[in-house]
């Protein structure tokens, strides 16, 4: 795994963008030959970065698989299992390809939602202020690919004042092995709006393949978003994704984020309040047994005053399963009366699983209340004992707890036929006996 | 209430554990019959907790001599949860708060588990809702317990009602209530020891750990004994109890070992 081979990847992987279709619209063009520039700079990280310290990706080396071709002939029965019930407008992508056919769109009166391609003449000025803004590919080698690459994606923009009462769904299949595809999302909540999204990447079956993904929010003032992101890929999988969000003046973002599947995943999540009184919740789960290893990166960054962060990651590392998480909360000079919370917990279901956990606490405004903290352990002696004191097994209550544990992060999804899915998930997951 | 013809439910004798190689338990002796209510006093760190969590079987603490006969069986070969199964009951001192498990699953997995075991029905969810309902109106308690988490945010109050509702539900031969009188308002109090007085009947037994008489006004004890460094030093009738709330605990020390009033 040298340097060398690394760079080989990269351009092997970039063969192919030459083929792809050229857009008529010189602002994507570039947007994309920029994106394709900043990719043949850079290199695959190694575990000498800072950032990737605990996740070798090095086997993704051998991995030159270049984008997939469309090639699906799913019907809506094949996915009907995959539906939610309380849905009303879902946008189905196979392998990243857009299908017209799977998706349904029911009220494009209420909301501007569909792929992308479809609006670049009709929203052409919106989409180029806000598509690539937010999240950067300067020194992001996989938001960079993402972006030179980028041809379908979901687009939502929540108008002015609009809720929209039933979640939207974003469902991301894979079906082929031995591809990479580049699943691309851009939310726009505009001024008061409100609307609940759910980024749902699913395997119909084992085999190795990529995801690199790219979603990008934006809230305009007091917009809400509830962002709910469950990673169920096939565990041979590498799932590398890039989520950026951008907060204005009191606008609210809560994101719930699932992570089950992949042999390596890797999630960074990055949200910006921009303006005063904004407010963010962040809940994460990581469910991982076998040789999984599931990185999470956070950076929640304060830049104006009086806003509010309230993070909680947990982690249930089974096998020789690893798990990293890395929190960073920035509170800039400016943002005082921040009032922020961290917490960091971590499950060991077994002694070769381990975990990795870094909260980083960069403030620079001396009025803040932030508080953070992490443990890594086993289930709690005094639990069990107290369950067990009321006629449960010691199996028994190991399993309830190690269900709990991980169902108060899943308790956090507003949607409830898919709470009750990934609860049985959870509790299927963690029953050993 | 005494009967001289009732059955023995439990019989500690010459009970000795420690914690971490700390001896705190030094020979504990106690005889309770069905039917009756054992009251234990004493100074904070006696030992009262860690007897309760010793009859409970909670493993952090090794028995190191003494026997536990409980009907008959030798309580120390039974796991914690087969002790549950069979009747014991604890109220603990400080109920542990477990996020992510709803009130209502963890009550019906525990009344379930324990009703199966006596081979009687088990109830689903509908069932049961109407069943812990009932209960819960014995203890004035909000439905809206059941929903959340077990304890989580709980008040202190609130727990102390969440573990009687516990006792209601599995109907135990012998309940060990340790302070559960401690931190609750008047009428919580009442509240409580009128549940506890509904359950109390001649064929199960309690045993109350407590510092306050007040709770003895409402839960009449047929016994008071004294724990001091480990052992029971004195024992006594109801009256012990209002003694030692004027008079305290030194005067015990000079007249260890005696026995007030009754001889058990
Ligand atoms: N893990 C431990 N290691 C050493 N000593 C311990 C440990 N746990 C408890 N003890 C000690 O055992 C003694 C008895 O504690 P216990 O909780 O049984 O007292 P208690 O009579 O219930 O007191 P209180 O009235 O305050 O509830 C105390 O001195 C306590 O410090
Ligand atoms: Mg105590």
């Amino acid at each position: 795994m040298s340097e060398t081979t690394h760079t080989n990847y990269l351009e092997c992987l970039l063969k192919s963008w030459s083929t792809k279709p050229t857009e008529s619209l010189s602002w994507l063009s570039q947007l994309r030959a920029r994106a394709i520039d900043r990719v043949s700079t850079q290199r695959l990280p190694t575990k000498r970065d800072e950032e990737w310290r605990f996740t070798d990706i090095s086997s993704l080396a051998d991995l030159p698989y270049q984008p997939s071709q469309p090639d699906s002939n799913l019907q809506v029965q094949d996915i009907a299992h995959l539906c939610v019930k309380e849905v009303k407008n879902r946008l189905v992508f196979v392998d990243g390809h857009y299908s017209s056919q799977l998706s349904t769109i029911i009220d494009s009166a209420a909301l501007v939602i569909g792929n992308l391609p479809a609006f670049l003449s009709t929203h052409a000025s919106i989409l180029e202020s806000h598509l690539g803004q937010y999240a950067k590919f300067d020194n992001n080698v996989f938001t960079a690919l993402n972006t030179a690459f980028l041809r379908d994606g979901a687009l939502i923009l929540i108008p002015k004042h609009t809720a929209i009462a039933e979640p939207v769904h974003l469902l991301f299949i894979a079906t082929q092995n031995e591809v990479t595809s580049y699943p691309r999302c851009l939310l726009i909540g505009e001024t008061g709006s409100n609307v609940t999204l759910i980024e749902d990447y699913v395997a119909l079956q084992q085999g190795t393949y990529i995801t690199n993904s790219v979603t990008e929010i934006n809230l305009a003032a007091n917009a809400h978003a509830k962002h709910i992101r469950i990673q169920r890929e096939s565990t041979q999988a590498f799932h590398l994704a890039n989520c950026a969000v951008s907060l204005a003046h009191a606008s609210n973002y809560q994101s719930v984020s699932i992570s089950l599947g992949s042999q390596i995943s890797r999630y960074n999540l990055d949200v910006r309040l921009t303006d005063e009184a904004a407010e963010c919740t962040i809940d994460g789960l990581t469910l991982i047994a076998d040789r999984q290893l599931a990185d999470t990166h956070t950076c929640i960054d304060h830049l104006k005053p009086n806003g509010t962060s309230r993070q909680q990651h947990k982690c249930i590392v089974d096998d020789a399963a690893h798990a990293v998480f890395n929190g960073k909360i920035m509170v800039r000079p400016h943002a005082q009366h921040t009032n922020s919370s961290q917490s960091s917990r971590n499950l060991l279901l077994s002694k070769t699983a381990q975990v990795n956990t870094k909260p980083q606490l960069e403030i620079f405004a001396d009025d803040v209340k932030c508080a953070h903290g992490a443990t890594v352990g086993q289930l709690d002696q005094e639990e069990i004992f107290y369950l067990e004191s009321r006629g449960l097994s010691e199996v028994a209550a190991r399993n309830l707890l190690t269900y709990a544990f991980g169902a108060e992060i899943i308790s956090r999804i507003p949607v409830t036929s898919l709470r009750q899915q990934l609860e049985q998930t959870v509790l299927n997951q963690t029953q050993s006996n | 209430m005494i009967n001289k013809n009732s059955t023995t439910i439990l019989s500690v004798q010459g009970l000795r554990a420690s914690i971490n190689g700390t001896e705190i338990l030094k020979g504990i002796d106690l005889t309770v019959k069905r039917g009756e209510i054992h009251a234990i006093m004493g100074l904070n760190g006696s030992g009262k907790s860690t007897f309760a969590k010793v009859l409970a079987g909670h493993s952090a603490y090794e028995v190191t001599g003494g026997s536990i006969q409980f009907e008959g069986k030798n309580l120390l070969e039974l796991p914690p949860e087969e002790r549950a199964r069979a009747g014991l009951f604890l109220a603990f001192q400080y109920p542990i708060e477990i996020p992510g498990v709803a009130n209502t699953q963890f009550l019906r997995l525990a009344y379930n588990t324990v009703q199966g075991q006596r081979g009687k029905a088990e109830l689903d969810p509908l069932e049961f809702d109407d069943f812990v309902r009932e209960k819960m109106k014995l203890l004035d308690m909000k439905p809206d317990f059941l929903d959340r988490s077990v304890n989580e945010g709980f008040s202190g109050g609130e727990k102390k009602r969440n573990e009687i509702l516990q006792m209601a539900l599995l109907e135990p031969k012998l309940s060990i209530l340790d302070e559960t009188d401690s931190g609750l308002d008047i009428d919580a109090l009442k509240i409580v020891a009128n549940g506890v007085n509904q359950i109390a009947n001649p064929n199960n037994a309690m045993i109350l750990v407590t510092h306050y008489q007040r709770l003895l006004d409402y839960i009449v004890p047929d016994f008071v004994h004294v724990m001091q460094a480990g052992r029971i030093v004195m024992t006594g009738g109801k009256e012990l109890a209002l003694e030692l709330e004027t008079r305290g605990y030194d005067w015990i020390s000079a007249n260890k070992q005696s026995v007030a009033g009754v001889i058990v």
